[in-house]
């Protein structure tokens, strides 16, 4: 855990590897140099996810203090599984956030799908996966439109999903019809995916130390591709210090969970999400045209980028995550009524996308903003349920938990703007 | 020595790897280009030069595929072509940098470089592409220390130079500049220069675009002139004083600027407008 970077064995010793020669580069040594990089970056406005993991600690801590029952195995199983639904949607606005756009309208979205799914499943007596597939269709349909009106007539993306959290809202209410909900039978596959169903213990402890092996087999097939070019590498010590690391503060999550009923396969399935929504951003050539439409759409248009196709496939994904976010809703709720996806919930996606780090600018955030940042939402929220106070309380902290989020981004921009790294 | 002016676009003695033929472009009223000719060929900087707003950011927009031109032909290698979008120019061998860089500065240098072109679409190759980055950076002598920082913290030499770099990728044919030395300091202009130089001699068509008279005599073999959207002109780089070449770029033969360069150093000194470009 000493070396950052080591310099490839082959060449003869002293030369650094290649991409280290120059001279005015400086080279971290020991865990002190590695902090002080770290330091610097901070400095220098680019923030990445510490702030909300920093957060994150500073309110479980205050509500643990407040309610010693806040970080009890119990509480944490249920508050994890009540993340995942707006923390879908969250993953949603992380990419159009991505590309400089936002869409208020995931809300109504998702409460459009949870109607559709309970309709033609409850209803209509059509099989559930079909149900699913059809209310998620939906959500790409609404995207697909939405992009339609942003490329071709140029109109700002928070008109149009403001006029689409209207007429959708509207349109829930109309095929909900007079009745106004429609309950879901409890012994359906989606309600006990959504209420009952959680992974036995030893799969929880197989898939953490699956974990731990993918990250340092990636990890290593990774520094010795580098190495074999010439590049500098990670250390096999820092690799296996990464994954032990993971595996213990997995490991140890497990344990704590399944003293209570243990992890959800809700949440598995979220997580899964997040892993394949980072995958495709940071891995794919997709991923890159999204962050260079989000830092300079007429650069990636010059560069050969489709920038329409980018924001097509982004409001459509936004809007198809929404829809899934319904659908997980309505399971979870085992119903859907004239009140799904409304209230909060359009607005703590959207924090959480934001409170995780992702930028209002465009350009800058990560698929785990939607995870981290909706645990601080719903971390509040519980808290303060456990507290006893009522939900204007909630809206109140969520509120200010929000505003600073807004405000670090500000001053971190204008700190990258004054350190070159705008 | 004043030399006069030549009718053709072209050097005689080499093919041109790129021809433009009665290029017209209009932006509604405001005819931006008329009748344009001009021709390149392998291993030959030619300099496009001209007042604010003669056209000659309109003229490279055209070659890279941003505009389409209203008339005329191109022809590259031989074959018309029509240059449709920014990837078209790229698939021929037409690579731009353009005035303002179009980097995006909130991506590292590598990602830059590699922008539209990523190696495997689905699983990026990102360690073939650092070392390619560091070949090409080194090939043009580049003084970047790391590859992984966001193009924000790079000067605007450094700047330059990606962007530069990154118009060498997939190894066109003709090369576009912009202004490559508009916004640069003493330094850092003799750098890019020097790029221009090693461009030349890698065997790439350059195409550069400067009202700077002190660049466009260091580096290029012809000169051609742009006036109100218009040819006015083509000159041999080595013998054409720069007082001619005022000339032809503000139209009078008798002003004071063109008087002054006469008294004053009749080879290099001496420049147009020096207003910041749009
Ligand atoms: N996108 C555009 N829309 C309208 N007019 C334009 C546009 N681009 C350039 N022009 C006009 O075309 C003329 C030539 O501009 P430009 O090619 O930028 O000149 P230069 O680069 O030589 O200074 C100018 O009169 C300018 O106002
Ligand atoms: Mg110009």
């Amino acid at each position: 855990m000493t070396d950052v970077h080591t310099p490839p064995a082959a060449p003869p010793t002293g030369t650094p590897a290649s991409d280290l020669q120059d001279e005015r580069l400086r080279r971290p040594s020991g865990p002190g140099g590695f902090l002080s990089l770290l330091l610097d970056r901070v400095r220098g406005g680019d923030l990445g996810l510490l702030p909300v993991v920093a957060g994150l600690f500073v309110i479980a801590v205050v509500l643990q203090v407040l309610n010693p029952i806040f970080l009890s195995s119990t509480n944490l199983v249920n508050l994890l599984i009540e993340c995942v639904p707006v923390g879908v949607i969250a993953l949603g606005i992380v990419c159009v956030l991505l590309v400089g756009e936002i869409d208020l309208s995931v809300g109504s979205v998702s409460g459009l799908a949870s109607s559709a799914v309970a309709i033609l499943f409850v209803n209509r007596g059509l099989p559930v996966l079909v149900a699913i597939v059809a209310a998620v269709a939906v959500g790409g349909i609404v995207g697909w439109v939405y992009a339609q009106m942003f490329n071709r007539f140029g109109v700002p993306s928070f008109v149009i999903t403001l006029a689409g959290l209207l007429a959708f809202l509207g349109l829930q209410l109309k095929v909900l019809g007079a009745a106004g909900s429609v309950n879901l039978p409890f012994d359906s596959a989606l309600v006990r995916f959504a209420q009952l169903a959680f992974l036995p213990a030893w799969l929880t402890y197989v898939l953490v130390a699956a974990a731990a092996c993918a990250l340092f087999a990636s990890g290593y097939a990774h520094a010795r591709k580098r190495r074999s070019a010439g590049l500098s590498s990670r250390s096999v010590s820092l690799l296996l210090a990464r994954s032990a690391a993971l595996l213990a503060g997995l490991g140890f999550a497990a344990w704590y969970l399944n003293r209570a009923r243990g992890v959800g396969w809700m949440f598995v399935l979220f997580v899964a999400l997040v892993l394949m929504l980072h995958y495709a951003l940071s891995r794919t050539k997709w991923g890159k045209s999204v962050y260079a439409v989000g830092g300079n759409a007429e650069a990636a248009r010059r560069a050969g980028i489709n920038v329409r196709l980018v924001y097509t496939s982004v409001f459509m994904l936004c809007s198809s995550l929404a829809a899934i976010g319904g659908v997980l809703a309505a399971a979870r709720l085992a119903a859907a009524n004239q009140s799904s996806g409304a209230g909060d919930v359009n607005l703590n996606a959207i924090a959480a996308a934001v409170i995780g780090g992702t930028s209002l600018f465009g350009g800058r955030g990560t698929a785990f903003a939607a995870l981290l940042g909706i645990l601080v939402i719903q971390s509040i929220s519980s808290g303060l349920t456990l507290l006893n106070l009522d939900s204007s309380y909630r809206f109140i902290v969520t509120g200010v938990v929000l505003l600073l989020a807004v405000t670090l981004d500000s001053v971190a921009r204008r700190s990258r703007k004054s350190s070159g790294r705008a | 020595m004043a030399s006069s002016p030549t009718r053709a676009p072209a050097a005689t003695a080499r093919e041109a790897v790129l021809s433009l033929r009665g290029i017209t472009k209009s932006f509604g009223a405001v005819a931006a280009l008329t009748g344009v000719d001009l021709d390149v060929s392998a291993g030959e900087v030619v300099a496009v030069v001209g007042d604010n707003g003669a056209g000659k950011s309109t003229l490279v927009k055209i070659l890279s595929g941003v505009h389409a031109p209203d008339g005329g032909t191109i022809t590259f290698e031989s074959r018309q072509v029509s240059i449709a979008s920014p990837a078209a120019a790229h698939q021929l061998g037409i690579a731009t940098v353009f005035q303002d860089l179009a980097l995006c500065e909130n991506l590292n240098v590598i990602e830059n470089l590699f922008l539209g072109q990523e190696l495997r679409a689905l699983r990026l190759d990102d360690v073939a592409m650092e070392v390619r980055s560091w070949e090409l950076l080194r090939q043009l002598s580049a003084k970047i220390p790391t590859v992984r920082i966001p193009v924000a913290s790079l000067s605007g030499g450094q700047r330059q130079t990606v962007a530069i770099a990154r118009s060498l990728l997939g190894d066109p044919k003709v090369i576009v500049l912009d202004e490559p030395t508009a916004a640069l300091g003493v330094a850092q202009t003799t750098e890019v220069l020097n790029l221009v130089e090693r461009l030349r001699e890698q065997g790439h068509g350059v195409i550069m675009i400067s009202h700077n008279m002190a660049d466009v005599k260091a580096v290029a073999d012809r000169v051609a002139v742009l006036r109100l959207g218009r040819n006015n002109g083509f000159f041999d780089a080595a013998t054409v004083s720069a007082e001619d070449l005022i000339a032809a770029i503000t139209g009078a033969h008798d002003n004071v600027v063109a008087r002054r360069a006469t008294r004053t150093a009749p080879s290099t000194s001496s420049s147009t407008g020096k207003a910041a470009q749009p």
